[in-house]
């Protein structure tokens, strides 16, 4: 009976800890945002930052969220490691921010991770793409809300397989850092998985930002694969792809880009039609189904007004995690009876959350990775633009292409074959 | 590797070096006489090539032709050597040459540091590319392989001729007599009537323009991007210090080693690529601490 009666103590204070547990609702909701807006990544900063402005302003002007304005503090990953660190701790215990957003560098989130841990706030890994980090590691406090480097490179390897499934040889020029090198692996883990005979022909990791891929060229040339693969972004990937196209390369081989839909504007007319793109997701200012949505067409124009160049992938990466931050909050807001939730009360309303940026929807999963769909397409010139735009789309479903929870990505896709590869369905989409 | 592979590796090497070697020269004319190891001479070259990339990109816009790429290179070389190298030797670095060497290097540190961030606020940070100049002269297939003439050809004359202007220059006019006069001792030179404070700036303005030609003639080959002069700066060091410093011949020498060093380590281990200039550089001064072509100087008191 007196054990009974601790129990219905017990109970009743629970309960009405829990009706306590409503925080007063605050003057703003504040997000801290890291992003390169110095260096050579700064091509993907500094847009996420201009897109996260307009996104926060409307959003501010449709009420915010729950009715409390959004103020984002922006950070500069550019400045190193231990700089990055120390901002990433005064905005946490110093101004305290209601959630930080964390960052484009994997090398970042890497460090990042433990550290939003330990300070007990929310994270969301907006940008980076290295697959290690749920699957090393147990967090509550952090998320991804966009696929990870597995499914986008998967995907790239299923939607060759699928568009030249005669192709016989290959030959990789990435960058060298960690991107560059495990990207590779998950790659050719994934092709030799599902297609044994293809030749690996020749493996270049030029220096992370060389000015001159001369040599490769050369190299390539003599080679001639049927394939060149390149995970490269930015300046490194617009110079590849211009000394390749200017030296004839892209008239021998087949191009195979996975970042590519970030340079397609600045590439201009040194992309030449027939080269394999993608995009970190259902990334593309075209979104075969979302281009003609009034919405999505004025965001594009207004970004385009803005920054004077279309939308690339991380304006859609932040898109998707201030979309993901509002559905946090709305969430708890509903689960908490209508009263403002408490940090912890957010944190567990991430877990499951299903929300939509400026693509299509993205769930998050039990291990906090984010399930996005991947969008690629073959290069062409078409009227009204002066770049390569894409055609033969195909988008592939996210549940099917990311590692199950719980497994190792390069274990897994060992585990793939021929079957995998026709397992996967792809929605197909023109120009 | 067959006769083929070596010779296409001699012609990337080369064509490699030429780039190299225009900057990498004018950082060790600046350090020959006026003993400063100028850090900034990495943003005149991200400067140069800015400038160009942006400039060519308007006037080609505006339909002119593309051949005029060549002297628009010329004359944004010897603005920049003139605007901004002239400026930093007259305002900056006259006053810290009696300073001890650290502090000249925090200082043109400093200055690399600032210039970095006014490319910044003026180009912003997205890549440039113009490459109206190379596309004009066209391909040429050597051994089956297509080159652009630009590289193949256009570069490695253009290095042959500032390299030997440059030493008729040194060693027939009075200006470089001058200038080899005050390298060869200031004190010496000062007393007998030589307007030493004029060489330094003449010969910071030549250096400057050199690293801004570089950069100029860079901008037709590859994406102009920040960061570019920090990268260039660490291999042109590493040039300069191989060959020994103050010397021209040797740095053209040196820039053809590491280029040659460089492109046959992309044929035969790629994985070498980026260790090769240091490697050499290593070799070089371990069994040489002064460089290649050093002279090992008697201390004065």
């Amino acid at each position: 009976m007196k054990k009974l009666l601790s129990a219905a103590t017990l109970a009743a204070a629970t309960l009405l800890g829990a009706s306590a547990m409503a925080a007063d609702k605050p003057s703003e909701v504040q997000i801290g945002i890291t992003a390169f807006l110095s260096g050579p990544a700064s091509v993907f900063g500094e847009p996420a930052k201009a897109a996260a402005e307009m996104i926060i302003e409307d959003m501010n002007a449709n009420g915010g969220i729950g009715g409390v304005p959004v103020k984002a503090h922006f950070v500069d990953e550019g400045a190193g490691g231990e700089a990055l660190l120390a901002e990433y701790r005064r905005l946490v215990q110093d101004v305290k921010v209601d959630a930080m957003f964390a960052s484009i560098s994997s090398g970042n989130c890497n460090k990042i991770a433990p550290l939003a841990e330990d300070l007990k706030i929310l994270n969301l890994m907006w940008d980076c793409g290295t697959q290690r980090i749920f699957e090393e590691n147990k967090y509550r406090y952090v998320f991804r809300t966009q696929a990870n480097a597995t499914p986008e490179m998967l995907s790239t390897v299923l939607y060759l397989l699928k568009t030249k499934p005669d192709f016989k040889t290959i030959a990789v020029v990435n960058q060298d850092y960690a991107w560059g090198r495990d990207s590779w692996a998950i790659f050719s883990t994934a092709l030799k998985a599902m297609k044994p005979d293809v030749e690996v022909v020749a493996e270049f990791f030029p220096k992370f930002g060389t000015p001159d891929f001369s040599t490769e060229i050369s190299r390539l040339q003599a080679l001639r694969p049927d394939v060149i693969l390149s995970t490269s972004w930015g300046g490194d990937l617009d110079t590849f792809v211009r000394q390749a196209s200017q030296r004839g390369l892209t008239d021998t081989s087949t191009l195979v880009l996975p970042l590519a839909e970030s340079s397609l504007e600045r590439l201009g007319d040194a992309l030449p039609a027939g080269h394999i793109v993608g995009a970190r997701g259902d990334h593309y200012f075209l979104h075969p189904e979302k281009k003609d949505d009034a919405a999505f067409k004025a965001f594009v124009a207004a970004f385009k007004d803005k920054t004077g160049a279309y939308p690339i992938y991380p304006v859609f990466h932040i898109s998707q995690a201030l979309s993901a931050i509002k559905g946090a909050y709305e969430k708890a807001i509903a689960a908490n009876g209508s009263q403002w939730p408490d940090h912890e009360q957010v944190v567990d309303a991430m877990e499951g959350l299903t929300f939509k940026g400026l693509g299509r929807e993205v769930t998050i999963r039990a291990d906090h990775q984010g399930v996005e769909d991947q969008l690629l397409g073959t290069t062409i010139r078409a009227d009204g633009y002066n770049f390569a735009v894409l055609d033969n789309m195909m988008m592939f479903d996210g549940d099917a292409i990311t590692t199950p929870v719980g497994q190792e990505s390069i274990a897994w896709l060992s585990t793939l074959n021929a079957d995998f590869m026709n397992s996967v369905k792809a929605e197909e989409f023109k120009h | 590797m067959n006769t083929q592979l070596f010779a296409l590796a001699i012609f990337d090497g080369v064509a490699y070096a030429a780039l190299v070697f225009l900057v990498a020269v004018g950082l060790t004319l600046i350090f020959g006489v006026l003993q400063i190891l100028n850090v900034a001479h990495g943003s005149f070259y991200a400067i140069g090539a800015y400038a160009t990339a942006s400039l060519g990109g308007m006037v080609f816009a505006a339909g002119f032709s593309p051949y005029l790429a060549f002297p628009l290179m010329l004359i944004v070389a010897v603005l920049v050597g003139i605007a901004l190298g002239g400026l930093i030797e007259q305002f900056l670095l006259k006053r810290i040459y009696v300073k001890e060497g650290a502090l000249q290097l925090l200082v043109t540190f400093a200055v690399f540091m600032i210039l970095e961030d006014v490319q910044r606020l003026v180009w912003g940070v997205q890549p440039y590319f113009e490459s109206s100049a190379l596309q004009a002269l066209g391909n040429i297939k050597v051994l089956g392989i297509t080159y652009t003439v630009y590289q193949l050809i256009v570069l490695p004359c253009i290095a042959l001729a500032v390299l030997i202007c440059l030493r008729l220059f040194l060693r027939r006019t009075l200006s470089g007599k001058l200038i080899l006069a005050v390298t060869e001792d200031r004190e010496a030179a000062t007393s007998i009537g030589i307007d030493a404070d004029r060489v330094y700036l003449l010969t910071f303005i030549v250096g400057a323009a050199l690293a801004a030609f570089g950069g100029a003639l860079a901008s037709a080959t590859t994406s102009v991007v920040p960061g570019m002069g920090a990268d260039m700066i660490v291999l042109s060091f590493a040039v300069v210090a191989t060959a020994g410093l103050g010397q021209i011949e040797g740095a053209a020498l040196t820039a053809l080693l590491i280029g040659l060093g460089r492109s046959f380590a992309v044929y035969l281990m790629p994985e070498l690529q980026v260790l090769v200039p240091y490697l050499i550089m290593l070799l070089v001064l371990l069994v040489r601490p002064q460089g290649l072509f050093g002279i090992a100087q008697a201390r004065k008191i």
